[in-house]
């Protein structure tokens, strides 16, 4: 009989809830009671909520089971692998033989999940083990590039194909990148460069480390294409440093292409094709997202941005000819190549085709990484796909490009993802985070939280990005302070389109955008902050009381014993009270409250 | 702007510690007379010491050529270099969009009290250092903290106390 292959699913977000350990504790178990099973390790498959992820072949089917633990694994072992019995309690999904591979989910929310989705660029992930490039060639990895091999096609006709497929750069910006790659294509050099921009500096996002974990080869099997196209002859992967374990897949997944020639001298016998890729690992620097400030930073300079042009593909890296991407835009062209640009150009709408990835987080009951065609609504990917919000509350905005993105408010829930409608908000697509906010999420200080950010990472380049950013944040902070005046509001939006008009880069155009979004939509909460010197969401600390009530406080103490500064007070058995001057509104006593006697306003 | 750290560097001469410059002889041999060498050698030295001493800084530009200034203009700009000794474990809490609108700020405030030390600084005993990072890049599992290089997610502010204590524990058991 055929070994039971058993499959635990390490990306970060797994491992981070204990993954390591569901693999380890298999491991021990299967040796001290000789299992005959094959374990093996596959990355993220985008269900974070459930994680850690255990997945079960046996000779009936498939079975995936989630939220693995110490104890659980150790049912599991009992039940299904030694008595083929499956554990119904922990059961995802499965798939049995006898039902023609039919996939059954236990639970509705799952399937919604799962189902809705449609995966180019997850192809592979969570499919594979990712450190074996052997797992990447049998779901027709490096196909496409053996494609273009033995059919002839030429360096030109590459470049048609994905122009026609219209994929539009997956880093934010949406430029087409067929047209990039025309450009980099049309410039004669003897050395040209390719680099893969995997510096996901976003705070808020996380597609691209888990491409690169769970799928490195589909990134450099896209960056090969890449480089046949504009003929380069050097490529580059700049990837964060805070991406440990992406960086060690790349490299590894780099040996074995090296082994196998499609890396090296002739590449698949193409005459002439010499091409390989080494890895840069960043410093941890939001601008090196910027192209031009990356390329300074891949020649070891400070990550500064200069003006354009001469553009990259004229004058890039060491001077020479250079195309930059991104990590998903990469992982989607050897799907488009093998499939054809027709075939691409089906999932979308007119002006934006394929799909997109994003990362959903925030208060959100399903967090994980979702790929979904684009035109798909706002609303079906936080209420459908996402599960809607956590503990009951109130949906408030969506969160969309990070720092240099913007809020998108309830009504416009039905907004289509797309770069064109969601440009139209105000916010921009961006890489793919995406923040789901509740009633609790105060709006001035999120736009604080992100002017704090842009500010920290302005290179200090440019006077309004530097200044500019900085005295807009010294206003947001005194707002979420209860300082705030009668004019602020006016004051933001005139830095705010200066800093846009004035900056150099991308990083201080779009620095504004967290606070024009959050004027535009939500304006009556920065008036709140301001005039009546309330924080509706009940989030800034200095404009919030707790207080007891007497009616409902039962005297369990329970509050008192809690409070980290000893700020309230009361008898056994009787109502307690809170002295204001101490509080430091940590909200302790209000999460600890059984008889919700903590009012909070 | 970046270039909080370079104004933080009182303690200079504290950091005249028994630095074994030879033990970076390697990371030079090997990244001399290589193009846009200077960040992987500066990631090199502060691997070796763990923050990329001025002993360092100097021997780096004799040897390979490189202007000091350059040196330090790369250094300060980095998030990722460090100028002084941090302590023996190294607490990131993550303050990216999910764990901000998660209370990633009661975590770093909780920590703080319990390690009786501001953001980004040292204890005492130099067991900790408590630091804030962008992102970690775990926000489905916000709030999150990474302490030497392992993730914690799921967090609350009892829960990374909690963490803390027991790290405590297996170092004063030893």
């Amino acid at each position: 009989m055929e070994n039971i292959k058993v499959i635990v699913g390490l990306g970060s977000c797994g491992i981070a809830t204990g993954a390591n350990k569901v693999y380890n504790l298999i491991k021990d178990i299967k040796q001290r009671d000789k299992l005959n099973i094959d374990l093996g390790k596959t990355s993220c498959v985008g269900m974070c909520y459930n994680e850690p992820l255990v997945e079960i072949f046996d000779k009936t089917g498939y079975y995936l089971y989630g939220n693995i633990d110490e104890t659980t694994v150790n049912d599991i072992i009992e039940n299904h692998i030694k008595n083929n019995n499956p554990v119904n309690d922990y059961l995802i999904s499965y798939k049995l033989i006898s039902d023609n591979n039919k996939i059954k989910f236990f639970k509705e929310e799952d399937k919604t999940f799962s189902l809705s989705q449609h995966k180019i660029v997850l192809r592979n992930c969570g499919y594979i083990n990712p450190e074996s490039i052997a797992d990447y060639e049998s779901r027709q990895g490096y196909q496409s590039i053996k494609k273009i091999a033995h059919e002839k096609i030429s360096s030109a006709s590459v470049v048609k194909t994905i122009m026609d497929s219209g994929l539009r750069g997956r880093g934010g910006g949406g430029f087409p990148t067929g047209l990039k790659w025309k450009f980099a294509a049309n410039k004669k050099s003897d050395e040209k460069y390719i680099i893969c921009n995997a510096d996901e500096g976003d705070p808020g996002a996380f597609m691209d480390r888990s491409v690169l974990e769970g799928d490195p080869h589909s990134v450099i099997e896209g960056m090969i294409i890449g480089a046949y196209a504009i003929e380069a002859t050097h490529g580059v992967i700049y990837c964060r440093a805070e991406y440990p374990l992406a960086i060690k897949r790349l490299n590894i997944a780099l040996t074995q292409a090296r082994k196998k020639a499609y890396l090296g001298k002739n590449i698949i016998s193409i005459k002439g094709f010499n091409f390989d890729i080494i890895v840069k690992e960043g410093a941890g620097a939001f601008v090196c997202g910027e192209e031009t400030a990356l390329i300074a930073s891949v020649e070891g300079k400070r990550g500064m941005p200069r003006k354009r042009p001469p553009f990259p593909a004229e004058a890039g890296l060491w001077n020479k000819p250079t195309n930059i991407n991104n990590v998903e835009t990469f992982a989607n062209v050897p799907w488009i190549i093998l499939n054809g640009s027709e075939e691409f150009t089906k999932f979308g709408t007119e002006k934006s085709k394929g799909t997109k990835v994003f990362a959903l987080a925030g208060k959100v009951k399903h967090s994980g990484l979702v790929e979904v065609p684009m035109g798909i609504t706002l609303r079906d990917i936080i209420f459908k796909i996402g599960g809607g919000i956590k503990d009951g509350k109130k949906f408030k905005a969506v969160q969309l490009g990070g720092p240099s993105g913007g809020c998108i408010p309830e009504h416009l829930l039905d907004t289509i993802v797309d770069y064109d409608s969601i440009n139209s908000t105000g916010a921009i697509m961006g890489s793919g985070g995406m923040i789901v906010m509740d009633e609790t999420t105060c709006m001035v200080d999120l736009a604080r939280f992100f002017l704090d950010f842009v500010q920290k990472e302005s290179c200090g380049k440019c006077t309004f990005c530097r200044i500019g950013t900085k005295r807009m944040l010294e206003i947001l902070t005194r707002i979420t302070q209860g300082e705030g005046e009668e004019g602020d509001i006016e004051k933001l939006e005139e830095l705010s389109y200066q800093i846009k008009d004035n900056s150099l880069c991308g990083l201080g155009q779009t620095a504004p955008n967290p606070v024009l979004t959050t004027i535009k939509y939500f304006r009556d909460e920065y008036e709140a902050h301001i005039k009546k010197k309330r924080c509706p969401a009940k989030s800034c600390k200095k404009l919030i009381t707790y207080e007891v009530d007497p009616e409902k406080c039962t005297g369990c103490t329970v509050c008192a014993i809690n409070c980290p500064v000893d700020a309230i007070s009361g008898e056994r058995k009787k109502p307690h009270l809170i002295d204001q001057n101490n509080c430091i509104k940590c909200g302790v006593c209000y999460s600890k409250c059984k008889f919700n006697a903590i009012k909070l306003y | 702007m970046r270039i909080k750290r370079t104004n933080t560097s009182k303690n200079k001469t504290k950091n005249h510690l028994k630095v074994d410059l030879k033990l970076i002889d390697p990371i030079i041999s090997k990244y001399k007379n290589k193009k846009g060498n200077l960040i992987p050698i500066l990631q090199g030295v502060q691997t070796t010491y763990g923050f990329i001493p001025h002993e360092a800084f100097i021997k780096l530009s004799d040897e390979i050529g490189l202007k000091l200034n350059d040196l330090y203009g790369v250094a300060t700009f980095y998030a990722q270099f460090r100028l002084h000794p941090g302590g023996k474990h190294i607490i990131k809490v993550c303050h990216g969009t999910a764990c901000h609108v998660q209370n990633s700020d009661g975590i770093t405030d909780a920590l703080k009290e319990e390690l009786k030390i501001n953001d980004g600084e040292t204890t005492k005993d130099n067991l900790f250092t408590l630091e804030s990072v962008a992102c970690l890049g775990c926000c489905s599992l916000a709030p999150v903290m990474m302490i030497d290089g392992e993730t914690y997610g799921k967090l609350d502010n009892a829960k990374a106390v909690k963490i803390i204590r027991e790290i405590k524990k297996t170092e004063f058991r030893v």
